[in-house]
């Protein structure tokens, strides 16, 4: 039963709905073109990639991680505030921006895994309790973290680099990328990639064949908050002043990302490299439609839409194979 | 025979409310097939999840290979050797052949799973049992009877010591249960421990050598399989005895209308200008191997399958069926093959089953007329003989054989004079499936048509007024019941298609 999937699986097709997009967009819009406006898209969607990238092993699973947004800032905040009162160094800050994504990450995986709690359910909660564990953390202030003239700025330049002839370099492209290739590979080629799968596509077999499933399924949420804890350290590279109360919503660009990247939203299937070209997908819409007349409500039904047509090929494509 | 291999002694498991295993003894020598056997519910399956680490056991010894054991888990039991072949299959659709065979103890490359090497060691199994199947397919894509083939050699991969079967033959046809049974023997010379779950009596008698019965989660006593005859171990089953004789002349009067005309039906591969009658009162039994394209056949008549041609008559008149919605609006109804994915809501009450699709006649206004509801339902679980607690009953709570009586009380319900059986008695035993039968017979005399998808002979033989032979996708015989033996109805089977 050979099956001729490989040219038009969903990955393809959208890749090219990605180039097509932005075609469209240079040829409407000059200023869509300008090198500035690639560097200030790229900038932001550093952020959105990472939280596609980790919220992926969830919904392959057939869960997903609705904290990843408030928990990204709540993460952000923890850091920043650190080095503003404490004048902790930044790469300490950092190291706890992301390890608090960790830990969040485990609490969702012990809630859903151990104790039995629906994904959207545990991490619903963990949205709302993130979002107010950032304010109560800051004392609702807003919390800077240094620019990148700053001496303990050097974070920024993970992110981007300035060359001896004053040109920028989106240097976080390179760490998206090798991030997508890692993995992709661990999706495709180890245990835990091959377990996430399993658990998303048939949990009681993965039980039965004696796999540590509450292990594994603790394990893909605690991926999902260690990317929103990257997310965090570029979204304050980019943003610059987090303010408490905010990243509700960001998750489902994210998911979003991930889902029209042919990630099943029933699970059981989905790629990483998928997941990367749909988050930019999402950014393109995000940050082009406006070069091209549309307002953000507008963009926002849109991005809709398209959602709705990412999740029907899905469902066909399901159809045709059974 | 040789030396025992494994005593389960005075084996004791309570559930709440349920005495599920009173004393339970078994034994197992190497190089023995035993079947293990008794009515649903009388506690094989519960022994054997005890034995296999997912129930833990109240009281009671077990000894394998002269030492006492506990298993806490199936990877314990695996560890040690005790391998089951589940009766629900247990894959993982989405991953392919190689990588369910070898789940959960995946060849690796350093941290990389090795998938070549898993693909190669699959072939490997696969040539030993002479199967064929590519190692690399995924595993939805594969037909039950294969994916229970795959379960198989992944049981056998284990480097097993006791291999379980629990009703492997279910899903199989004729043909594939030879090939299965080969495969047993094989591993019996090899000198495993095998434990054979069936309800099926003709292949206790062909392929084991010892028979334990279990009744109402007691032991009843253990035979050899060549001194007992089919009635004593039945009667040991369910005390009393039940003939299973083939039917000898039709039971629908000369006259009878036909009721159901299909005319040249396609549909893919698998349905290939099929014609066929139904006539007012009968049972038209369809008989084939797997992949015969019968369940197909019934599929696209009920509209769940788009069809490229063809013409359907219901009582003369020409009929339009795109959906199961027209299906059933002219007098349809299908009983899958597999209830539990497309015949009940286990999770709901045998009133939410019965009326689930006739709801819109139970509505007062905006609301569920509950008490109209369960008058109904209560009609059917009385008329049906369905042995439950009340019309509140969770269906998932009730037997194999009375939840295929939720199904059928659905489609009475309904109205339909028209159901077709796909495989009606799978899964169910055998006092059940003798009650299963009564019905069909009494459903018929009562006027009701039936088609009746069937892969045990048995059945075929012992219920059909006529008998459809298909062979991949084509209609290759009728045969009236007369005139049907076994070989006539394999013949047409198998028969070469040019």
């Amino acid at each position: 039963m050979a099956k001729k999937k490989t040219i038009f699986s969903q990955e393809v097709i959208v890749a090219f709905v990605l180039i097509a997009l932005y075609l469209i967009f240079r040829t409407i819009s000059s200023d869509f073109g300008k090198y500035t406006t690639f560097l200030s898209m790229m900038d932001i969607s550093y952020y959105y990639v990472l939280m596609a990238i980790g919220v992926a092993f969830p919904l392959i699973t057939g869960g997903v991680d609705l904290s990843i947004g408030t928990g990204m800032i709540c993460y952000a905040l923890a850091g920043g505030f650190l080095i503003r009162n404490y004048n902790c160094p930044t790469g300490l800050a950092i190291l706890v921006s992301i390890m608090f994504g960790v830990v969040i990450g485990l609490f969702n995986g012990v809630l859903i895994s151990v104790l039995g709690l629906p994904p959207f359910l545990a991490t619903l909660c963990n949205c709302m309790i993130t979002r107010g564990l950032g304010s109560v953390v800051t004392g609702s202030f807003a919390v800077p973290w240094p620019t990148a003239k700053q001496a303990n700025g050097w974070f920024h330049a993970i992110f981007k680099i300035t060359t001896a002839d004053k040109t920028k370099i989106p240097l976080g492209l390179v760490w998206i990328f090798l991030l997508m290739l890692l993995m992709q590979f661990i999706l495709a080629h180890t245990r835990f990639g091959r377990y996430t799968i399993a658990i998303g596509s048939n949990k009681e077999a993965a039980v039965l064949s004696g796999i540590n499933v509450k292990f594994y399924h603790v394990m893909v949420y605690m991926v999902s908050g260690l990317f929103a804890g990257l997310a965090s350290i570029a979204y304050a590279a980019v943003i610059k002043t987090v303010q408490p109360g905010t990243g509700a919503g960001m998750e489902l660009d994210a998911i979003g990302g991930a889902i029209v990247g042919g990630v099943s939203a029933s699970g059981g299937y989905g790629t990483i490299y998928g997941t990367v070209i749909g988050a930019y997908v999402i950014i393109f819409l995000k940050q082009g439609l406006p070069y091209i007349g549309f307002n953000a409500n507008m963009q926002q039904i849109i991005t809709g839409l398209v959602l709705i047509g990412a999740v029907c090929i899905d469902i066909i494509k399901r159809k045709v194979i059974v | 025979m040789g030396e025992v291999i494994l005593t389960m002694d005075s084996i004791d498991k309570t559930f709440p409310g349920v005495h599920a295993l009173d004393h339970v003894n078994f034994e197992l020598r190497r190089g023995e097939v035993h079947a293990l056997m008794g009515e649903n519910g009388a506690g094989k399956s519960t022994l054997m999840k005890v034995l296999t680490g997912i129930y833990t056991k109240d009281s009671g010894t077990i000894t394998f290979e002269g030492k006492e054991v506990e298993y806490h888990n199936t990877r314990e039991a695996q560890d040690a050797g005790i391998v089951i072949v589940h009766q629900e299959l247990n894959m993982v659709g989405d991953l392919t052949v190689a990588q369910n065979i070898f789940i959960g103890r995946e060849f690796r490359k350093g941290i990389m799973i090795d998938d070549r090497k898993m693909i190669r060691e699959s072939k490997k199994l696969f040539d030993e049992l002479h199967i064929d199947i590519d190692p690399r397919a995924r595993m939805s894509d594969l037909t039950v009877g294969k994916q229970q083939m795959c379960e198989i050699a992944k049981a056998i991969s284990h480097k097993a010591k006791i291999i379980i079967f629990d009703e492997p033959s279910a899903a199989l046809t004729e043909k594939e249960i030879e090939d299965l049974f080969t495969i047993i023997r094989g591993l019996r010379a090899q000198n495993l421990g095998i434990i054979y779950i069936s309800h099926r009596m003709d292949e206790i008698k062909v392929i084991t050598d010892r028979v334990t019965v279990m009744r109402d989660g007691t032991y009843v006593g253990t035979l050899i399989t060549n001194d007992c005859t089919k009635e004593d171990i039945i009667n040991m089953m369910v005390g009393r005895v039940i003939y299973e004789e083939p039917k000898t002349h039709s039971m629908v009067p000369d006259d009878a209308p036909v009721v159901l005309k299909v005319e040249h039906l396609n549909a893919g591969k698998m349905v290939q200008d099929v014609s066929f009658e139904l006539r007012k009162g009968e049972i038209l039994g369809f008989s084939g191997l797997m992949g015969a394209g019968r369940t197909e056949t019934a599929r696209a008549l009920f509209g769940a399958d788009p069809r490229q041609s063809g013409d359907i008559y219901i009582n003369g008149r020409k009929v339009t069926i795109n959906s199961p919605e027209d299906a059933v609006k002219n007098g349809i109804g299908y009983l899958s093959e597999d209830r539990k994915r497309f015949g009940i809501v286990v999770q709901k009450t045998i009133t939410e089953n019965s009326t689930l699709s006739t709801l819109k006649e139970y509505m007062a206004g905006l609301f569920i007329n509950k008490k109209a509801e369960k008058t109904v339902t209560e009609q059917y679980i009385r008329e049906l003989d369905t042995k439950t607690p009340g019309a509140d009953q969770l269906v998932v709570n009730l037997s194999g054989g009375n939840q295929q009586k939720v199904v059928i009380a659905k489609w009475l319900v309904r109205n339909c004079d028209i159901l077709i059986f796909d495989e009606p008695t799978r899964g169910i035993d055998v006092g059940a499936k003798n009650e299963i039968y009564k019905l069909m017979n009494r459903l018929a005399a009562e006027g009701k048509s039936i088609i009746m998808i069937s892969s045990e002979m048995t059945e075929i033989l012992r219920m059909s007024d006529r008998i459809i032979v298909m062979c991949e996708g084509k209609k290759t015989g009728e045969i009236p019941i007369e005139q049907a033996t076994q070989e006539a109805i394999m013949d047409k089977a198998t028969r070469d298609i040019g």
